[in-house]
C-alpha cells in the first residue's frame, strides 16, 4: 500500500469496497436494458470519481462471477495508480477467461446465480486486514453492483456474511441493476445500516451512483438518502411455506415450522415430547385441559 | 399505632441550605403539625399523610444534618431537621409506618368486591417493599394506580406476576450479621507518662476478637483459667506479652519467655495458626486468574505496600520463633473479618466464647476431612486448566456436527415476504428468459470488454435529460419517505411522533401487555375466582379498544399510518384474546348449561 502519513486520515475517507456482478448469464438476459458496455462505461465513471473526491480515498473492486470471484482492482496498489481502467479492464478480461474455465454446464436455464456470498466474503475479509493495519483506517462500507437473482443455496453463507458485517460496522450498499428486486440485499444493507435502492431509470445508472452511492459514511449524518418504507422479516414455515407469525423453532437449525415435529426435517434433530404427549396437537390440547 | 403520637424539636426547612425555621413537629397516623417557635412566623404545616407518599432522610455520619425528607404525591416536598439522629431516627420510623398505612388504606377501599385475595396479610417489610418498588419505576406506579386502584386487579394478582421483581428487592437487603470489628487490636499502652504503669482496656468485644485471631490465646486460656491463674492475671500476662510485641524488640521478649513459660505462649509463633495456615494453603487454586488481577498492579504506584525494613533484621535462629510480622497479623486479622462473627453466644462469659470458638473450629475441620474429594476436584481443574493442547490426544467429539439437509429452505422462508414488501410483483421489467451456452455468454461479455479496452468508452456516458430525471426521482422519493423516516437510522418511529401520542401509545402498551399477561395466566379455567377475574379483564380490554381507534385517528394524517402500524399488533392480541374468550364461554355453556360459571 502506498504510504500515507495515517494523520491524513479523516472522517471522510472512505475504502469503498465494489462489487460488480459479472455473471454473463444475467448479463445476457438483460442486454436490451442495460448493456454491460454501459454498465462497465458508468461504474468505470464512477470509480474515478471516487478517487477523486478525496486523493486518500481507497477503492478495490471484486468480480461476482458465476463460478468464482476475485479482487480485479485495488487503487492502493501501484498499477492502481495510473491507468486505472486499463488495468481493471485487463484483470477483468483475465477474470472472464478463469470463471469460464470453472464452467461445468452445458447450457444454463435464464439468468443463473452469481456467486455474491463469495465476494462478500472476500471484501470482509479485504476490510479485517486494513482494520488490523493500524489505528487509523479508511472508513470501509460495501457497495453491492448487483443483478443476478438470489441464489437460495447461498443463504447460509450469505447471511453470515451479512451478519459478521454488522458486527464490524460495516455498512452495506446495495444498487439492483436487475429485473427483480433482491431479498438478500435488501436485507443487508437494512442490517448493516447501508442504502438499498433499485434504480428505476438504469441509462441514469452514474447519477444514481454519484448521488447516492459517493456518499462517505461521515456526511451520511446530514444527507437524506433513499430508505426503504419498512422490511417484512416474517417467516415462512418450511414445511408449508405459510407465512406465519408464531411457529416453532428448531433449537439446532432454526428451521421453522408452523406445527410441533418429532423430527427436525433440515437437520434431523430429533426434538423432545411436546407436554401432552398422546395428541398430534399438542398445543390445543393444553389450552383446553377441561375436555378431560 | 393508630393512636400513637410523635413530637419532636425540629427545623421545617424550604430546601436542605435554607436555615430553616426552629418549631414543633407533631405527628400523628394521620397528620403531621409544624408549629414554630416563633407565634408570628407564618409557617405552619397542617399536612395528612395521605398525601405524602415517600421519605428520604440522611445518613448518619456521612451528613452533619439530620434531615428527613417527606415527598408529596404531587412534587414537592417537606423537609425537617432534627437535633439528633436519634430523633430524626424516631420520626423516620413514624413516617414510614404512617404512609405504609395510608397506602395500604387506600388500597384496601376499591377491592371489597373480590374477596380471595383481600385477606392477604402483608407483613410491613412486605408492604414497604412493594411501596419503594412504585416508587422507584414510575411506569409500574402508573399500572398499579391504573389496574389495582381501578379494580381491575387486586393487589395479589398484580404483584404475583412480579415475584422477582419483589424477590430481588428482598435479595438485596440480606440479613445482616454484625461482623467483628475492622479494626486490629493493638495494644495502645495508655501511659500517664510519669509513672511506669501501663493501662489495657480489654471489652468483652475485644477478647471475642482475640480468640478468634489467635487460637494460641484462647487454647491458653482454656488451659491456664482458672486453674492456673485467674482471668486478671492471664489478661495481665497477655497484655504484657503484646506490650513486648509491640517494642519490636525480639531480643528483649525473648529473654523474659525464656523466664516465664506462660509469657512465652503469648509470644511465640501461633503453631495453631502456622497448621490452620498450612492446611488452607494446600487448598488454594494454584492457577492464577490473569484477568481478575488486571486492576491490582500497585507495585509501580510509590509508598504502596509494607516496608520491608521486617525483613532486614538478620536475627540468630533462637529467637526465630518470637518473630512475628505486621503482615501475618494483618492477614490473620483480614481472613478474621472477613469469615464473620462464627458463634452467635453472649460475649459475658469469657470461657463460653473460646469453647464455642472451638467447636466451630472443630467443625470446620472434620468437614473438610470429610471432605476429601475436594482436593481431588483441584487437582482436575488444575490439569484442565494448564493443559497445553498441542500435547493433548486427539478428544472424542463432544458435538455431532451440525448438518443441514437444504439451506434453500431458509430462504424460501423468508423471500416471499421481504419481496413482498419492497413491492415487488416480478411484473415491469420482464427479464429475458432463454437457454445460452456458457461459451456464447462470457464470449459475449468477453467481446464487450476488449472492445472497450481497445475503443475506449463512450462520451458522454449519460445525458442530462435522463440525470435530471433521475434527480428529481431520487427527490421526490426522500421527501416522500422523509415524513415516516428520519436521517437518523437509529431513530424509532415513536420519536418521531408527536410527544402526546408517543407517550399515550407507551402506556397503553404496557397496559395491554399487563391485562393480557394476566387474561392468559388464567386460563384453564378451574375455579368460580379465576372465571371472574376473566370476565373482568375481559371488559377492561374492551375499554383500551376503542381508546386504540380514538389515537389512530386523534393524530395528523402525517403520522396516521406509522400509528396504526404501531396499534395494528395491539388491536390484534386484544381481538385474539376476545377471540378465546367468546370459543371457551360457548364452549362451557355448550357442555354444561347450567354451570357458566366454568367451576369444575
Ligand atoms: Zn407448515
Ligand atoms: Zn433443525
Amino acid at each position: 500500500m502506498t504510504p500515507v502519513s495515517v494523520k491524513l486520515y479523516t472522517d471522510d475517507v472512505s475504502l469503498l469496497m465494489v462489487l460488480i456482478d459479472t455473471n454473463p448469464f444475467f448479463w445476457n438476459s438483460v442486454k436490451s436494458a442495460l448493456p454491460f458496455s454501459k454498465f462497465l462505461s458508468h461504474v468505470l465513471a464512477f470509480l474515478n470519481a471516487i478517487v477523486l473526491l478525496n486523493q486518500l480515498n481507497q477503492v478495490v473492486v471484486i468480480a461476482t462471477g458465476y463460478n468464482s470471484c476475485d479482487y480485479i482492482f485495488d487503487s492502493s496498489t501501484s498499477e492502481g495508480q495510473t491507468q486505472r481502467a486499463e488495468h481493471l479492464l485487463q484483470k477483468l478480461e483475465d477474470f472472464v477467461n478463469k470463471d469460464e474455465s470453472l464452467c461445468r454446464e452445458d447450457s444454463v436455464d435464464g439468468p443463473g446465480f452469481s456467486l455474491l456470498s463469495g465476494s462478500l466474503s472476500m471484501a470482509l475479509c479485504y476490510i479485517q486486514r486494513v482494520f488490523r493495519s493500524g489505528p487509523l483506517h479508511p472508513h470501509p462500507r460495501i457497495l453491492c453492483l448487483h443483478g443476478s437473482p438470489d441464489g437460495p443455496g447461498q443463504y447460509v453463507a450469505i447471511m453470515n456474511s451479512i451478519f459478521s458485517a454488522q458486527r464490524s460496522m460495516v455498512p452495506i450498499d446495495s444498487c439492483v441493476i436487475g429485473a427483480q428486486h433482491s431479498a438478500f440485499l435488501q436485507q443487508a444493507s437494512y442490517i448493516t445500516g447501508g442504502v438499498y435502492l433499485k434504480p428505476q431509470l438504469l441509462d441514469g445508472l452514474f447519477q444514481y451512483l454519484s448521488t447516492v452511492f459517493a456518499t462517505d459514511l461521515h456526511s451520511r449524518g446530514f444527507l437524506q438518502l433513499p430508505k426503504p418504507a419498512g422490511v417484512d422479516f416474517r417467516a415462512s414455515c418450511f414445511c408449508h411455506k405459510n407465512t406465519i407469525d408464531m411457529g416453532y423453532i428448531c433449537s439446532v437449525c432454526l428451521s421453522i415450522f408452523c406445527k410441533h415435529q418429532k423430527k427436525c426435517s433440515t437437520c434431523g434433530s430429533v426434538f423432545g415430547q411436546a407436554p401432552v404427549q398422546d395428541s398430534s396437537t399438542p398445543d390445543r390440547k393444553r389450552k383446553t385441559p377441561m375436555d378431560a | 399505632m393508630a393512636d400513637k403520637q410523635v413530637i419532636k424539636r425540629a427545623k421545617y426547612k424550604s430546601s436542605v441550605k435554607d436555615p430553616g425555621v426552629a418549631g414543633v413537629l407533631k405527628m400523628s397516623i394521620e397528620r403531621f403539625v409544624f408549629m414554630p417557635n416563633d407565634p408570628k412566623s407564618t409557617t405552619k404545616l397542617n399536612v395528612e399523610f395521605r398525601m405524602i407518599k415517600g421519605h428520604k432522610f440522611t445518613k448518619e455520619g456521612s451528613s452533619k444534618q439530620a434531615l428527613l425528607n417527606l415527598t408529596q404525591d404531587q412534587g414537592g416536598n417537606y423537609i425537617f431537621e432534627f437535633d439528633s439522629f436519634a430523633d430524626r431516627d424516631v420520626c423516620r420510623e413514624f413516617v414510614a409506618n404512617a404512609i405504609a398505612f395510608h397506602a395500604e388504606a387506600g388500597r384496601v377501599v376499591p377491592d371489597k368486591s373480590a374477596p380471595p385475595v383481600n385477606n392477604e396479610q402483608l407483613s410491613r417489610e412486605e408492604t414497604e417493599r412493594r411501596i419503594k418498588l412504585l416508587q422507584e419505576n414510575s411506569e409500574l406506579q402508573v399500572l398499579h394506580k391504573q389496574f389495582v386502584y381501578g379494580g381491575i386487579l387486586t393487589e395479589a394478582e398484580f404483584w404475583a406476576t412480579r415475584k422477582k421483581l419483589l424477590d430481588q428487592n428482598d435479595s438485596r437487603r440480606p440479613k445482616q450479621r454484625l461482623a467483628l470489628k475492622n479494626e486490629m487490636w493493638t495494644v495502645k499502652p495508655l501511659s500517664d507518662g510519669q509513672t511506669n504503669r501501663v493501662t489495657f482496656n480489654l471489652t468483652p468485644e475485644i477478647i471475642h476478637q482475640i480468640f478468634a485471631e489467635k487460637p494460641a490465646v484462647r487454647q491458653a486460656y482454656l488451659n491456664f483459667v482458672p486453674n492456673k491463674m485467674t482471668e486478671k492475671e492471664f489478661w495481665t500476662k497477655y497484655s504484657r506479652a503484646e506490650y513486648l510485641h509491640s517494642t519490636k524488640n525480639v531480643v528483649a521478649a525473648a529473654a523474659e519467655a525464656a523466664e516465664d513459660e506462660e509469657l512465652a505462649v503469648f509470644l511465640k509463633r501461633d503453631d495453631m495458626l502456622a497448621n490452620e495456615a498450612r492446611r488452607k494453603i494446600r487448598r488454594v487454586d494454584p492457577t492464577v486468574d490473569m484477568e481478575a488481577d488486571e486492576g491490582d498492579d500497585y507495585i509501580h504506584l510509590p509508598d504502596r505496600g509494607l516496608l520491608q525494613d521486617e525483613a532486614k533484621d538478620v536475627l540468630d535462629s533462637q529467637y526465630e520463633p518470637y518473630r512475628r510480622s505486621f503482615s501475618q497479623d494483618l492477614n490473620q486479622h483480614a481472613a478474621v473479618v472477613l469469615q464473620g462473627r462464627l458463634v452467635d453466644v453472649e460475649l459475658g462469659d469469657t470461657r463460653t466464647v473460646a469453647e464455642a470458638l472451638i467447636r466451630t473450629k472443630q467443625a470446620e475441620l472434620s468437614d473438610e476431612i470429610s471432605n476429601r474429594n475436594l482436593e481431588r476436584k483441584l487437582s482436575d481443574r488444575i490439569s484442565r486448566i494448564t493443559e497445553i493442547e498441542d500435547l493433548q490426544g486427539p478428544r472424542d467429539p463432544a458435538v455431532a456436527p451440525l448438518s443441514i439437509k437444504d439451506p434453500r429452505d431458509y430462504f424460501d422462508s423468508q423471500q416471499p415476504n421481504a419481496l413482498k414488501a419492497l413491492g415487488d410483483t416480478g411484473s415491469g421489467t420482464k427479464s429475458f428468459r432463454s437457454r445460452v451456452s456458457p461459451r456464447e455468454a462470457y464470449g459475449s461479455l468477453r467481446d464487450i470488454v476488449s472492445d472497450i479496452r481497445v475503443m475506449g468508452l463512450s462520451e458522454p456516458i449519460m445525458n442530462q435529460e435522463v440525470a435530471l430525471k433521475v434527480l428529481n426521482g431520487l427527490t421526490q422519493n426522500i421527501s416522500s419517505t422523509k415524513l415516516h423516516l428520519g436521517n437518523n437510522p437509529h431513530e424509532s418511529v415513536l420519536d418521531r411522533l408527536p410527544k402526546v401520542t408517543k407517550e399515550e401509545l407507551m402506556h397503553h402498551w404496557t397496559s395491554v401487555q399487563e391485562l393480557l399477561k394476566h387474561f392468559w395466566s388464567s386460563y384453564p379455567i378451574t375455579t368460580k375466582y379465576l372465571y371472574a377475574k376473566v370476565t373482568r379483564l375481559k371488559d377492561a380490554m374492551s375499554q383500551v379498544y376503542p381508546k386504540l381507534q380514538e389515537i389512530k385517528e386523534s393524530v395528523q394524517s402525517d403520522f396516521r399510518h406509522q400509528v396504526s402500524l404501531l396499534v395494528h399488533p395491539m388491536l390484534q392480541a386484544l381481538d385474539a384474546a376476545f377471540a378465546y374468550y367468546d370459543a371457551d364461554v360457548q364452549k362451557r355453556s355448550g357442555k354444561s348449561g347450567e354451570r357458566p360459571n366454568g367451576s369444575v
